[in-house]
């Protein structure tokens, strides 16, 4: 009978259909409506963004593996997910050449020499985008609204009339009722019809992507819904007028925090994999995102928050450890 | 109804519709019966017989090697032909007492009913399971006696027979408590006054709805049986999960059950236990799934202990194509086997037939972090990082993160995108742990 060549193997014999490159897909496909959304507000110009910036990246891994005589990995599609998440961070008139250079860094430095997928300590586009913001300032805050010189992701955050960049400069717009007036539509924001990076201005767009992931069960509630109330409650409670008169709705909608929250902050090499990790981690974004927007020298604060927490994520993860079933107090 | 359940788990395909409508049917005598002197936890049997020996059903062939460990009876009549190591479903060669049948199927004379349990002592029913040679019949075999003895300053006051059927694809539990629900409500009473406990709850998933029925129905003359329904979700069988789901209570980590006032039983021990009163007939069958899509018509069978695979293949009209994987159990905990010459055991609740594509082992890809893991393990372990300190020999790292409270379920590898092996690769570091533990010990 030992002629049937049977297989043998340890248990469990079925697996799930769940699969790293599905995951990726999905991610992908969840950021589809904000690309539509970048295409109608932004026109052509930030699909030729996007292309260039994903071609960059799966070259990029392609390139480096093949060098490195590792296996190629770019079906997994985890570089496009940079790809188009970098892009996502670029303005709409950013050049060709920053989309491939800010690609070409978040694939080659900060994932490949790290190791590769899942070694990367920094998520890979954020990093690149901070890479960018620093060396190319001025490219990198050109909108498409001229005459907005701050150095944000955040236009809304910066309106035209507002002419520094200063920490006074979100607080300013968003003060009180007269300069309100200055501020988009809380329903322009939320469609997305405001300046701002190519991917992080349609609140619409990104929530519907935001609940495909949720019903997909590819991220969980814990670290958006978090992040996103804490800074709701904080900008409320510390208000420009004494506390409880912010305008959380605006600083819900306006900048990278949506981008940030569901698509950032939720990467899952760069935040803690424990339950009371992924509360922690939203948390603390949404802290030193209201900190930075209402005191730091930026006016936004989406980006250094999350690239904050990534490096604090392992930290976080050691001392959040789950108390194991059946753990005795006292006794373990 | 109200169903209860515990954090974590999975969803699998159940697969149950191959053989849940199927009743448990008879198989056939084996030619040769195997009959393994360890098929439970702990020692051994020590034979009683030799070879050339007459043998006749329900007799006594190899003691009971110790409090835990259970005799081993004849399951046919005939002439023991052989005492000597045979292949085991576990994987090992194991001391067997292998039977040639004479197709008489005589019963021993010392198969006498029991009494009543009414009239029985606690003692007396310990004895009776005892001798009866019953081991747990949920797959895992564990001495049944021992569990109905507990130390003394631990007081057990619920019994629960688990009905879960956790498992994708098995579906003899079902069936016994739709076929044989009197007995194992006899058996359930039967555990409850050799504990000296007076509440019993017989627990079921809500996908076996006509077995909640069958048993609501037939417990209504007794107050003290509660039947309760559970959550479909894998593994809700599982005792500390079970117990948890219907008391709240965690088992203490490297506790009993009867830590927290609780034994479980398997619906299929519990029968068992009613017909070893009843009739005098010690365990020498047990009801088996033979299923899945590489098997031509999957069936739940009544199979003498000893009959081998092979023959329950063939009954089941042999292989439906070249098969992939031959399993004792279920898909996620079951023993995959390279032999079809193998006995059935005590603790074989199905034979599950895997096609070639099914038995395809995935690719390996590196972890992603996704903490999938995280949430499916019921042990509420970070089977991520206990595999890969199990993967890189740092065994003591695998222990700081709790590997020996895994229960292996297999819900982390079940769940994990990247298809690595991590009950796997932690089941290896609690066996080097466990090693290095007796070495200290």
């Amino acid at each position: 009978m030992e002629n049937e060549q049977l297989v043998v193997s340890s248990s469990p014999h079925v697996r799930s259909e769940s699969s790293v490159s599905g995951i990726m897909l999905d991610v992908v496909i969840a950021l589809v409506p904000a690309v539509i959304a970048a295409a109608i507000f932004f026109g052509m110009r930030a699909l030729f963004v996007i292309g260039i910036s994903i071609a960059t990246a799966v070259l990029t891994e392609a390139l480096i593996q093949y060098l490195m005589k590792k296996p190629v990995t770019i079906n997994d599609w985890s570089a496009v997910v940079t790809g188009l998440l970098l892009a996502f961070n670029l303005p709409p008139t950013a050049p060709w050449w920053l989309a491939v250079i800010g690609s070409a860094f978040a694939i080659a430095i900060v994932k490949q020499l790290f190791g590769g997928l899942s070694y990367n300590f920094l998520n890979p586009a954020l990093a690149a985008r901070a890479f960018l913001l620093a060396s190319w300032p001025v490219r990198m805050t050109a909108w498409a609204q001229p005459g907005v010189d701050a150095v944000t992701t955040a236009t809304p955050l910066a309106q035209p009339g507002v002419d520094a960049v200063t920490t006074a400069t979100p607080l300013a717009i968003l003060k009180g009722t007269e300069s309100a007036g200055q501020l988009p539509s809380l329903m322009d924001m939320f469609i997305g019809n405001i300046g701002g990076t190519i991917g992080e201005t349609s609140a619409l767009a990104l929530l519907i992507g935001a609940a495909y992931l949720l019903y997909k069960r590819v991220i969980n509630w814990r670290i958006p819904f978090v992040y996103i109330a804490t800074v709701g409650v904080l900008t409320w409670i510390l208000g420009p007028d004494g506390a409880f008169t912010g305008q959380p709705l605006y600083h819900i909608l306006c900048g990278g925090l949506i981008l940030g929250a569901f698509f950032m902050a939720t990467d899952y090499v760069t935040s803690p994999v424990t339950p009371l990790g992924q509360i922690i981690m939203g948390l603390g974004c949404g802290i030193i995102t209201v900190v930075i927007r209402l005191y730091g020298g930026y006016p936004e604060g989406v980006s250094y928050s999350i690239l904050f927490m990534n490096v604090a994520a392992p930290l976080i993860e050691r001392y959040t450890v789950p108390k194991k079933f059946g753990e005795v107090k006292g006794r373990a | 109804m109200k169903t209860v359940t515990f954090k974590g788990g999975i969803h699998p395909s159940y697969n149950k519709e191959f053989t849940a409508s199927k009743p448990i049917r008879p198989a056939a005598l084996p030619q040769t019966a195997v009959i393994p002197l360890q098929q439970h936890v702990g020692a051994p049997c020590k034979p009683l017989v030799k070879a050339g020996d007459e043998v006749k059903v329900g007799q006594k062939i190899g003691e009971a090697g110790g409090f835990v460990s259970v005799p081993v009876h004849a399951s046919v009549s005939g002439k023991v032909v052989a005492v000597e190591p045979r292949l085991h479903p576990g994987g090992q060669q194991v001391m067997s007492l292998v039977i040639e049948s004479d197709g008489q199927d005589t019963v021993d004379e010392n198969v006498q009913p029991r009494g009543d349990i009414d009239k029985l002592s606690a003692k007396e029913i310990i004895d009776i399971i005892k001798e009866a040679g019953i081991a747990g019949l949920g797959g895992a075999a564990f001495p049944t006696h021992v569990k109905l003895s507990p130390p003394p300053d631990k007081k057990v006051e619920l019994v629960i027979i688990n009905g879960a059927e956790c498992e994708p694809y098995l579906t003899c539990d079902h069936r016994l408590m739709l076929e044989q629900t009197d007995d194992v409500i006899y058996g359930t009473r039967a555990i409850m006054k050799a504990l000296g406990v007076s509440k019993g709850i017989i627990a079921i998933e809500n996908n076996k709805p006509d077995a909640i029925a069958a048993m609501l129905k037939a417990t209504s003359a007794y107050a003290n049986i509660e039947v309760m329904a559970l959550k479909t979700k894998y593994p809700q069988g599982a005792e500390k999960q079970l117990i948890k789901a219907i008391t709240g209570k965690e088992v203490p980590s490297g506790g009993l059950p009867a830590d927290v006032g609780t034994v479980v039983d398997n619906v299929g021990t519990a029968a068992t236990i009613a017909r070893a009163i009843k009739t005098g007939m010690p365990l020498i069958e047990r009801a088996v799934t033979v299923t899945g899509r590489g098997i031509k018509e999957p069936a739940n069978l009544m199979v003498r202990i000893g009959t081998p695979f092979s023959q329950l293949i063939d009954e089941c009209g042999g292989f439906a194509d070249k098969p992939g994987k031959v399993i004792m159990g279920g898909p996620m905990m079951g023993i995959a086997q390279y032999s079809l010459d193998v006995p059935v055991i005590k603790g074989t609740s199905g034979i599950l037939v895997l096609t070639e594509g099914e038995a395809q082992a995935p690719q390996v890809q590196v972890c992603i972090r996704c903490a999938r893991c995280v949430e499916a393990c019921p042990a509420d372990l970070l089977p991520l990082y206990i595999s890969r300190y199990a993967l890189a020999g740092m065994y003591d790292k695998a222990e700081q993160y709790n590997a020996m409270d895994c229960i292996e379920c297999g819900c982390c590898s079940f769940e994990c995108p990247a298809k690595r092996p991590l009950v796997e690769s932690i089941r290896l570091a609690k066996r080097a742990i466990a090693a290095n533990r007796r070495k200290a010990g």
